[in-house]
């Protein structure tokens, strides 16, 4: 038995109590707000949408409406916004994939001692500011950036090359700054693997590539998956990117929300944005809790978390 | 497992391009806030002027000093509540409602920004119009999104923490007549305590960082220095940017170095 289970009972109450109430009222709470508003209409008022529950001559009338979902699904801007979303994040991911798994691999191949200094270097970045990190390449993009004045330099181009502002510039912000969530459970998965199954395929004469393909890979799936979704669930909502690197025709379903909700300061349309993007991103979701025991999304804190001393 | 032979030379060399790619764009970051000319991008002399007017900066300044106290702040309150909420989960065995707390635990960590962002603004619009609270939107309503947030990361290192810890080392300390309560405050809680430093520092540096949330859930006055940067940079690339960028990189780099160092020299005397 532990210290806290011999705890009394108003002790276990508030252990418990304290973080479920502030969940509820700040997690729980606020989000069926968001269902309840992406049902209401939107009204130029304080706040401006309509409440769902009315007082009407006595009698209370519900007015719901699942107008806004209709119209996310009528209107192109957000069918396309969503695929395009969806498109951007995959195909970031794969290539944060085909980028990590080498370095992960590298990795660890290491030496014990050196795996602890390359791991640093990899999570290092991410330590730093995010928004920091996508702006540093709005300079070596830009018309005027480092890289189109060494293509102006070395003469390969007579005028500047348009990169940022581009699809191009949001594919590489998003492999940029979510590549080390990438190399990190690989890694975690590929220091454990017991090494001596590709010894014993090599000594029976399988040739290195298939040792990769049919021993290394398959068990290295787990990482590959938890890295995948790693990157692919936040790269979907993703707005800092699109917003300081895509042009105005890069359409990302999570800019969208924000010019929705800031701009045109429609909050239920907004809310049906986010409900329908969370219920997309279930899926992938759900694949990475599979992968992980329930309750614990360790790999997620693991990147940000990566103290020098964890592992050895 | 073998090291027997270390990564192949092709594979050493994928590894340094991937270092080259991660740490290239912020080399440039730093050698050009020592630029002279106000057009970033053109190298005009050394000139450490742009640090200066960074710090004459009023905005930036007080951006900065918002961040930190908002970020130290909701880092004490998401220790705390993470710490109960590891406690409860890996401690109490089994409890009313205890698949539900586990959900809303972890699920800030997969959320999208934008959704926490506006899921919290909602809240706060509703409820001020319902009880009056909270009347004006700002540093508060900040540190209550951020303390959300993080506490979910504080959350999971603890409970990590927990499940490798040996119980029988507390069920010693009761065995010999400690109280239940004497045991978790000399026992448990300095075996679990690098634990609560990592998630405190986690949260410290996840609250400082965030520009989404923040922007939703602040009010008129209340600018986080990340909302400063996005609305400077949204205009373009400036050198005042980037130098504060390099002073962000070098002491987040040696920060990381010097905890290091530390964390090896404590490990090479306890294996002493």
């Amino acid at each position: 038995m532990a210290s806290v289970s011999g705890f009394g009972r108003w002790a276990r109450r508030a252990i418990i109590g304290l973080p479920y109430a502030w969940l509820l009222l700040f997690f729980l709470l606020p989000f069926a707000i968001v269902v309840k508003i992406s049902f209401a209409e939107a009204l130029i008022a304080v706040p401006p949408y309509t409440e769902l529950l009315r007082w009407i001559d006595g009698r209370l009338q519900l007015g719901a409406t699942i107008e806004n979902y209709l119209f996310l699904f009528t209107d192109k801007l957000y069918v396309l916004a969503y695929l395009n979303s969806l498109k951007i994040a995959a195909v970031s991911t794969l290539v944060c994939l085909l980028i990590g798994y080498p370095m992960a691999w590298a990795i660890a191949r290491s030496s014990p001692s050196t795996r602890n200094v390359l791991l640093l270097l990899v999570v290092l970045p991410s330590w730093t500011s995010f928004l920091i990190r996508v702006y540093a390449w709005m300079g070596i993009l830009s018309n005027t950036g480092y890289l189109n004045s060494l293509f102006t330099g070395l003469g390969l181009v007579d005028s500047p090359v348009q990169m940022l502002r581009t699809d191009l510039a949001v594919y590489i912000g998003i492999v940029y700054t979510y590549l080390p969530f990438m190399v990190l459970p690989i890694y975690t998965n590929l220091v454990r693997l017991d090494y001596s199954l590709v010894e014993a395929a090599r000594d029976l004469g399988a040739p290195p590539w298939r040792c990769m393909l049919q021993i290394v890979l398959p068990l290295s799936s787990g990482g590959i998956i938890a890295g995948c979704m790693l990157v692919f669930i936040p790269a979907t909502g993703e707005f800092i990117i699109p917003e300081l690197l895509g042009g105005a025709d890069t359409l990302m379903i999570g800019k969208v929300l924000w010019q929705e909700f800031f701009n045109n300061r429609d909050w239920p349309v907004a809310s049906a944005v986010a409900i329908l993007l969370l219920l997309i991103l279930l899926v992938p979701i759900a694949i990475y809790y599979r992968q992980h025991a329930p309750g614990t999304a360790a790999a997620a804190v693991d990147v940000k978390q990566q103290a020098p001393e964890a592992r050895a | 497992m073998t090291t027997a032979n270390g990564p192949s030379r092709l594979t050493r060399f994928w590894l340094w391009c991937g270092f080259a790619f991660l740490y290239v764009p912020m080399g440039i970051l730093i050698l050009y806030s020592f630029n002279e000319s106000r057009l970033v991008t053109v190298w005009a002399g050394f000139s450490v002027k742009w640090y200066g007017e960074l710090f004459r900066d009023r905005q930036i300044i007080d951006g900065v000093l918002l961040s930190l106290r908002v970020a130290a702040l909701a880092a004490s309150g998401a220790m705390l509540l993470g710490t109960l909420a590891g406690l409860a989960l890996s401690r109490l065995g089994l409890f009313r409602g205890r698949s539900l707390f586990g959900a809303m635990v972890t699920a800030p960590l997969v959320m999208p920004e934008v959704i926490t962002g506006l899921s919290l603004l909602l809240l706060f619009v509703a409820l001020s119009q319902l009880i009056g609270w909270p009347g004006q939107r700002g540093a508060l309503t900040i540190w209550i999104a951020h303390v959300t947030f993080c506490t979910a990361y504080v959350t999971v290192v603890v409970a990590a923490r927990l499940a490798e810890l040996d119980e029988s080392i507390e069920e010693a300390a009761l065995d010999l007549g400690a109280t239940p309560w004497r045991a978790f405050l000399f026992v448990t809680l300095p075996i679990i305590s690098p634990a609560l430093l990592a998630g405190w520092l986690l949260s410290f540096t996840l609250s400082l960082d965030d520009l989404v949330i923040a922007s939703f859930v602040t009010g008129p006055g209340a600018s986080t220095l990340p909302i400063v940067v996005f609305s400077s940079v949204r205009l373009g690339v400036s050198p005042k940017i980037n130098a504060l960028a390099s002073i962000l990189i070098v002491l987040v780099a040696a920060g990381t170095f010097f905890a290091w160092w530390v964390a090896s020299r404590v490990g090479r005397r306890a294996s002493r």
